[in-house]
């Protein structure tokens, strides 16, 4: 079963320096599922996110314990391209982050800097990228218009087409509507439901009934820790943690 | 799997390029401060620091030109002190952004952006000639201060803005009127940076050549000066004049890198106490 | 209560006049400059004055063009940002996004005392080390020339350039760099393609205000740059920019006489030239504020 997963962790530890911020994460995403990870504030949920995609080698001290597998293999070995896994392992932050450039340029940054210069080409697969994360209707008439002119939640939409143009296998989501108004917001789940079909992803969410709208799959973190993983509505109606039940029903200490 | 190489490729040579110029940077410091050490160390020595020049200025020290300087950087300080840490509070503590306060930073940006060879000429106008201070101290005190009240101004308004906010808001709340918490509460708090900037100003106003030449510096002198209406000799200027004036150019050389190092001392040591005291400041800060 | 209140008032203005001097000051260099600049052209159209290809002063007739200083001026500044703009942008790029945090604090010192060194030692500098080596090297007969001032400007410019930059690579977000990264880009993709594009403006106000400070920079060329008041058709030829012609000239231009006038006259156009220049980088500045990072 395990072996089958396109993403893993083993006996995964990090570090911040001297504090340990993640103990022992034992955790499987299988292909095509959408997992929710779930856990109050500083339980290190983006800190977990970013170790899938060696999102903290930037910053300086940090060290991991325990292996990450992408596809079996690890992504921590010396001879694996940390560029190729960030483009195999898409990302998509809290805050929406457009690049200062004209929503086509930042569409197609991730297809540029791998090499592809045709135009039509480039046009394809940005309206393609563009078109999978829902906003193509909204911005196809203003594709040379800078990102920063969109609302919020658009301006999410069109980071998540960047992020689905480079065809990443897996897609990491940390807490992407949380900067969002309620119908932004169901635009975007919308969207993950869509999503599920073709990409492993693995969100982030603060809100509990999107965690139980959305995903197959949810984990409970605390304190750095794995307390509970299993099916979304097992975790929702029978978890078998006391601590998951008390977050879950709100009645958190 | 070729343009992957090509990538990483790309990023090294980028990277050796950036590298390089850093170092490029860190090697002319090192190469110009190390030539005037290396030239200059033998020549420095107690004698040369406390007698006057003798012999047309082929041989003895350099005392009248380093007093000169101390004057010089003395009294700018003394008109840019003042001047600047008030500028800063209203700025910092008492505008509004607005028009005015826009002006006030455009001519205070444009002011730092004056050539020194102007700030000369606009003393040697205003306080050489239209107040007929003469070429002396007072006129080339007031000029240099004029120099590096921008600088004073940036830097101390910088310090206030460090100040905790809350520090002001429980001044404040304890009935504190707004003149009371800024001598009281503000200003303390931003005294080292405050004194950082002033030591900025210090380095920067001996070093100034240009702005004195017209205004205070003389090439020689027989005696101290008495009065701040006396003509000085100055570090920089005496560097100036020894390097290009007179017929024994190459015989003063080791002189001229003496002279050289003296200045370069004190403006290095100073602007170093200066950056001690600001990472000391920021790191208090960060605990 | 209202004594106090009266007092408040009063020490409040009285920070504002001081505050307010700066702009005094900035008038009166303007109005003292004009003062004893303007009567040259009783003598000398202003046409003449700024485009005569002869400055010869002292000569009987004198003439009073400044073309070959503002030309001088000119070449020097420019090719020392040549010099100083990839050195002082790369250095920042160096400092605000590949060195580590024990090379920065040997490199943003450096960076700070390079800038403090006074422009006479680094003229003085020029003169017996670079000269020499300059006209070894090339064969030429003098080494105080275009090239050796350009170089020794260069120095100044730089860590001006250099601070700026680096301030503008700070301003940029953190987020923009991780998104780039996390789409797989690499750290030079990412610097060249997001955080330079990103931080433009600043960047250009960078390389304005060190051009600023290099066209006035006086000792360096009054020492360095040969002093030939030609237009320079080499960078081997020497040339005389307009602050070493005043710096040289003053202290032997009779008081109010013509050669006095000109002078001034030649740092009114030098003093025009740099409000020129931070006036547009303070443009550039306000308008990055107001856009924030949405630029480009
Ligand atoms: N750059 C860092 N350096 C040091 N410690 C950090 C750093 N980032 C996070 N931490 C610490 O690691 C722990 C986990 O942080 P993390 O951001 O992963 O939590 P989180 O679950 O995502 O919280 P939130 O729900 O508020 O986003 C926290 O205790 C935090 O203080
Ligand atoms: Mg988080």
């Amino acid at each position: 079963m395990s072996t089958s997963a396109k993403m893993e962790t083993r006996n995964m530890s990090f570090y911040y320096g001297e504090s340990k911020a993640l103990e022992n994460i034992s955790i499987a995403f299988q292909a095509c599922r959408v997992t929710s990870l779930i856990g109050p504030s500083g339980c290190g949920k983006s800190t977990f996110l970013r170790t899938l995609n060696r999102m903290n080698d930037i910053i300086a001290g940090t060290r991991v314990e325990g292996e990450v597998l992408l596809d079996g293999r690890s992504i921590y070995d010396a001879d694996v391209d940390v560029v190729d896994i960030r483009r195999r392992v898409g990302m998509v932050f809290q805050k929406p982050n457009p690049f200062p450039k004209t929503i086509f340029n930042d569409v197609a940054y991730g297809l540029r800097i791998r090499g592809l210069r045709n135009r039509t080409e480039l046009y394809d697969r940005v309206e393609a990228s563009l078109k999978a994360a829902a906003i193509w209707d909204e911005v196809k008439d203003r594709l040379n218009e800078s990102a920063l002119g969109l609302s919020g939640g658009q301006q999410q939409r069109v980071c998540i087409a960047r992020a689905l143009a480079v065809e990443p296998e897996v897609l990491l989501m940390d807490e992407p509507a949380s900067a969002l108004d309620p119908i932004a917001t169901q635009k975007i789940e919308e969207l993950i439901r869509a999503l599920r079909d073709r990409y492993t992803i693995i969100i982030v969410t603060h809100n509990m009934q999107q965690a139980a709208r959305i995903s197959d799959e949810t984990a409970f973190l605390y304190m750095g820790k794995l307390v509970e993983v299993g099916k979304t509505d097992m975790i929702f109606t029978k978890p078998s943690c006391r601590r998951t039940e008390d977050y879950i029903t709100g009645r958190f200490g | 799997m070729e343009r992957r190489k090509k990538r990483k490729l790309i990023e090294a040579g980028a990277f050796l390029i950036v590298r390089s110029a850093a170092l490029v940077i860190v090697l002319s410091l090192a190469v110009v401060v190390g030539f005037i050490l290396f030239h200059g160390a033998s020549a420095v020595n107690w004698t040369f620091l406390t007698q006057p020049p003798r012999e047309a200025m082929t041989a003895g020290g350099i005392f009248p030109a380093i007093l000169g300087t101390l004057y010089l950087t003395a009294g700018a300080i003394l008109v840019a002190f003042p001047a600047g840490v008030a500028s800063a509070v209203y700025l910092s503590e008492y505008a509004r952004e607005g028009r005015l306060v826009r002006i006030v930073r455009l001519a205070i940006n444009n002011l730092a952006g004056v050539p020194s060879v102007v700030f000369g000429l606009f003393g040697l106008a205003l306080f050489v000639v239209f107040f007929k201070f003469g070429s002396s101290i007072l006129s080339g005190s007031l000029t240099l201060g004029l120099l590096i009240l921008p600088v004073i101004i940036g830097a101390s308004e910088e310090a206030l803005k460090a100040v905790p906010r809350t520090y002001r808001e429980a001044s404040l709340a304890l009935g504190a009127t707004r003149w009371q918490m800024i001598h009281r509460v503000v200003l303390p708090a931003a005294f080292p940076g405050i004194l950082t900037a002033t030591i900025l100003g210090i380095g920067r106003a001996a070093g100034e050549t240009a702005p004195i030449m017209f205004t205070a510096a003389a090439f020689y002198t027989a005696r101290l000066p008495t009065s701040i209406f006396d003509e000085v000799m100055a570090l920089p200027y005496h560097i100036y004049v020894l390097a290009t004036a007179g017929t024994h150019i190459e015989q003063t050389r080791p002189l001229q890198y003496a002279t050289a190092l003296v200045l370069i001392a004190l403006v290095l040591a100073v602007n170093l106490v200066a950056i001690l005291l600001r990472a000391r400041m920021r790191r208090r800060r960060m605990s | 209560m209202n004594a106090s209140t009266t007092k408040e008032t009063a020490i409040k203005t009285g920070f504002l006049v001081v505050a307010l001097a700066s702009i005094v000051i900035l008038a009166m260099i303007v109005v003292f400059l004009f003062r004893e600049g303007l009567p040259i052209f009783r003598k000398v159209s202003v046409r003449d004055f700024l485009l005569g290809r002869y400055w010869y002063p002292t000569a009987d007739p004198p003439d009073f063009g400044i073309f070959p200083l503002i030309v001088g001026s000119v070449v020097v500044t420019l090719l020392s940002c040549v010099i100083a703009v990839p050195l002082g942008v790369l250095s920042a790029v160096y400092v605000s996004e590949i060195a580590g945090s024990r090379m920065k604090e040997i490199l943003k010192p450096a960076i700070e005392l390079l800038a403090s060194l006074p422009s006479v030692v680094i003229g003085f500098f020029g003169m017996v080390v670079v000269a020499p080596t300059l006209q070894e090297w090339f064969d030429i007969p003098t080494g105080l020339n275009v090239l050796n001032a350009s170089i020794m400007l260069a120095l100044m410019a730089i860590p001006t350039i250099s601070s700026i930059s680096e301030d503008a690579l700070h301003g940029v977000r953190r987020e923009l760099r991780e998104a780039s990264l996390a789409l797989g880009a690499t750290r030079w993709e990412t610097i060249s393609r997001v955080m330079i594009p990103a931080a433009l403006s600043g960047l250009s106000t960078a390389v304005i205000l060190g051009m600023s400070r290099a066209i006035g920079e006086t000792m360096v060329v009054l020492m360095v740059a040969g002093g030939a008041a030609a237009i320079p058709e080499s960078i081997f030829d020497a040339c005389r920019p307009m602050p070493a012609s005043i710096a040289a000239e003053m202290a032997e231009a009779p008081f109010r006489g013509d050669h006095y006038h000109a002078l001034f006259a030649t740092g009114v156009v030098l003093f025009m030239m740099t409000l020129a220049f931070n006036l547009v980088a303070d443009m550039i500045a306000a308008k990055y504020k107001q856009v924030g990072t949405a630029t480009l």
